[in-house]
């Protein structure tokens, strides 16, 4: 069968199983966007390529599968870096299909071209410049491959013009060994003799920590991680890229640890004596200053990606593999620790003595955004996805709402990416459209991608949004409050500039505010009513309200600064 | 104030502590720079890099790094070069157990003065002649690093020398 490379790139797509593409056309990919109408996949029109890439990005954190964008060469393909380098840092499976100026103008500054494998080369898993129609099956196929196995993360397919243009002979790779890889083994063998080693830790140990990364839940290691857990006894802490990995709500979890974790969280790693690291990274903003990060600790390192090992901690066990295989491994050999009673008895002791707080909330306002997020997880359907942008109001949802199953938070981790929000929950609901989505977003980081409720609302895809507003990118104020003597910079940003009730109705939304706690109320519920189109709500919260606890950058997690309302308790 | 003068980074030798890496990969366009690119993003210094095509039909290259390893730790820089998909194998040679040998040119100038001493110490060398003319002398030296270093130095103590080295290959010693 004669096919065109564009409609080659299309029934590639299919093949795959792919049923959502995010993106946005122009010059470059102009032919694979007519083979597109005749496709059951559903394309959803973007309003700025950052928002694709999210968009995509959201998808896969909700669903597992792979994301999808498409978009054209030069200005397109560069939008939608800031996605494909937060996906490498978070290790979501992405696939981003780019247009590219036709094989003959590559190299002469033709219009709109640019050179997107070499920007990309060092965010991607890997990328390809497809060369001939007959190449872009087994290109497609690679790419999920690349994308799906192994250390999840994007990968992009670069398609010259005159490739997608010029036909080829419909095939496609029937088993791995077509797609010529090579140099590409994601599987290893699990290595017993670590296991017993990593066994014997496990019994010698009195004050043991799962430490759990995102890696568990790429995984999928929440049922093996639960029964482990639950066997042994062991206290659980789950980094921000793990929340949902082990439920909030379980007696042996002590919540996030790092930079704004739970005091125990923190404290315990502090103070344990075996740390067993499941699909965690040892990143900075959870170990704070590494040469006093759980220096008393052994640690038992397991990844799927052995340039982990000793990378930031030196291991005494390390163990490539996938998290749910070591885990089992661990339970067909019974590794049990030591009675933990004592251990229990001091966590307890700091569970009661530091717990989250934060200060009374006032009738009038303004309102808590700690209490505004709780007040929404009270009244939200069970399984409702969380997604968050970057400040303080992403660690207060991390910190405030109780999540209790993998897929559930959606979050930009390792790039911090401010705008991550709107477009992620969107593609979050896109992926699992039986879910109600909350956005938690700050005002600075919802007018970074606002644009896309556009998108949500022409498309059908009723998500909703809570602006914490508090006039300032908040968490940057935090810290000139703290470590700049008060000394503001460019931080303000205004409540009530731009208005985001009469900016969500420019877009077809539902705009609300609140101020008093009743208002806070009365628009949550009535937003829990709105299930056709997305609601955008501006609660207006205290600009002053800082995130407790914090380790600041660079100290020792021992140094743990408490929220206020507890310094005076402290021993 | 007087401007500080550019920083024009270590001019230095074989580093101490070094690794030689030998590297297959496929021969695609672009695998150099994924090497290049992720040796420069994650720090770790290369002291000398040769590439060739691995076998007669190209499918794949081989490359030799010569890595400092004093700048990253070796687990590091293997790790991550493995990550690349391009990359099949990566054989990690330390100096004791490969042999490594490394090609020179030099051009000179013929100074009537220097000229008997100069053809000794080629000769000593082990150099050869591959190029003349009415005033200057192009040599050639297979050898060890090591000796490719001294025939460098003792040729700069003659003249001003136009010299290139390829930068080494190796190959596990037998036995
Ligand atoms: C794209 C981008 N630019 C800048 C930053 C630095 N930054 C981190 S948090 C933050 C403030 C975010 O403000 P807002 O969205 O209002 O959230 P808040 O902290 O007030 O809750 C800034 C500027 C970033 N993370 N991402
Ligand atoms: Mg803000």
């Amino acid at each position: 069968m004669q096919l065109t490379g564009a409609q080659a790139l299309i029934r590639s797509l299919e093949q795959e199983g792919v049923d959502t593409i995010f993106g946005l056309p122009g010059g470059a990919i102009l032919p694979v966007y007519d083979p597109l109408l005749d496709s059951s996949i559903r394309h959803i029109l973007v309003r700025h390529e950052q928002g694709a890439g999210h968009m995509a990005e959201g998808y896969a954190l909700a669903t597992g599968r792979p994301g999808v964008a498409m978009v054209t060469s030069g200005p397109g393909a560069t939008n939608i870096v800031t996605p494909i380098g937060n996906a490498h840092m978070d290790s979501t499976p992405l696939v981003v299909i780019t247009g590219q100026v036709a094989t003959a103008s590559i190299g002469t500054d033709a219009f709109q071209e640019c050179d997107i494998t070499g920007i990309t080369m060092g965010i991607t898993k890997h990328n390809f410049l497809v060369q001939s129609a007959q190449e872009i099956p087994r290109a497609v196929a690679a790419a999920f491959h690349l994308a799906t196995t192994g250390r999840p993360g994007p990968v992009l397919i670069d398609v010259p013009k005159d490739v997608t243009q010029s036909m080829m002979d419909w095939w496609y790779p029937a088993s791995v060994e077509e797609y010529d890889l090579p140099g590409y083994r994601p599987e290893v063998e699990l290595d017993q003799e670590a296991v017993d080693r990593a066994v014997a830790l496990i019994t010698e140990s009195e004050r043991p920590v799962l430490y759990v990364g995102g890696g568990t839940l790429k995984s999928r290691a929440a049922q093996e991680l639960l029964a482990f857990a639950e066997r042994t006894g062991m206290p659980v802490v789950t980094t921000l890229m793990a929340r949902g990995a082990f439920p909030d709500s379980h007696e042996q979890h002590l919540g996030m640890p790092g930079m704004h974790g739970m005091y125990t969280a923190v404290t315990a790693i502090q103070k344990s004596d075996l740390l067993i690291s499941l699909g965690a990274r040892f990143d900075d903003r959870v170990t704070g200053k590494v040469p006093t990060f759980a220096a008393g600790a052994k640690v038992i390192h397991v990844d799927i990606d052995r340039a982990e090992f000793n990378k930031v901690r030196q291991a005494d066990v390390a163990i490539q593999s996938n998290v749910a295989a070591v885990l089992t491994a661990f339970d067909a050999a019974r590794a049990t620790p030591r009675n933990l009673d004592v251990w229990w008895k001091t966590i307890n002791d700091w569970r009661d003595q530091y717990p989250l707080v934060y200060d009374e909330p006032t009738a009038e306002g303004p309102l808590r955004p700690q209490h505004v997020i709780e007040a929404i997880a009270a009244k939200a359907a069970p399984g409702t996805i969380v997604a968050a942008g970057v400040g303080q109001h992403q660690m207060w949802a991390s910190q405030h709402w109780k999540f209790e199953e993998p897929g559930t938070w959606i979050n930009s981790g390792g790039a911090g990416t401010m705008g991550f929000g709107v477009p992620a929950a969107i593609g979050a609901k896109v992926g699992r459209p039986d879910r109600t989505v909350w956005c938690i977003d700050g005002d600075g980081c919802f007018q970074m991608t606002a644009q896309e409720l556009t998108t949500a609302r022409s498309e059908g895809i009723p998500i909703k949004v809570a602006i914490l507003n508090n006039a300032y990118l908040g968490m940057v104020r935090q810290w000139q409050e703290m470590f700049y003597e008060e000394r503001y910079s460019e931080v303000y940003l205004s409540a009530d500039l731009p208005d985001y009730v009469k900016w969500a109705e420019a877009m077809g939304c539902v705009g609300l505010r609140a101020r008093t706690l009743k208002e806070m109320h009365e628009v949550i519920d009535e937003a829990n009513t709105i299930n056709d189109v997305p609601v955008v709500i501006d609660f207006r919260t205290d600009a002053s309200e800082k995130v407790f606890p914090m380790v600041a950058a660079g100290a020792s997690n021992d140094d743990i600064i408490v929220h206020p309302l507890q310094r005076g308790a402290r021993q | 104030m007087s401007p500080p003068e550019p920083y024009l980074g270590e001019v230095s030798r074989t580093p101490v502590r070094h690794h030689i890496l030998s590297v297959l990969v496929e021969n695609k366009a672009g695998v150099l720079a994924r090497i290049a690119g992720l040796f420069a993003r994650r720090g770790f210094n290369i002291y000398s890099l040769a590439v060739a095509p691995a076998e007669s039909h190209a499918r794949f290259s081989r490359v030799t790094i010569v890595v400092d390893a004093e700048s990253a730790p070796l687990e590091q820089i293997v790790g991550q070069l493995d990550k690349l998909v391009n990359v099949v194998a990566i054989s990690d040679l330390s100096p004791r157990d490969a042999v490594e040998r490394e090609l020179l040119l030099a051009t000179l100038p013929l100074d009537d003065g220097h000229r008997s001493a100069m053809l000794d110490t080629i000769t000593k060398a082990g150099a050869s002649i591959v190029d003349v003319s009415s005033t200057s002398v192009t040599v050639m030296l297979a050898g060890t690093p090591g000796a490719c270093d001294e025939l460098e130095r003792a040729l700069e103590d003659f003249a001003e020398v136009e010299l290139h080295r390829t930068g080494r290959v190796a190959l596990p010693r037998l036995g």
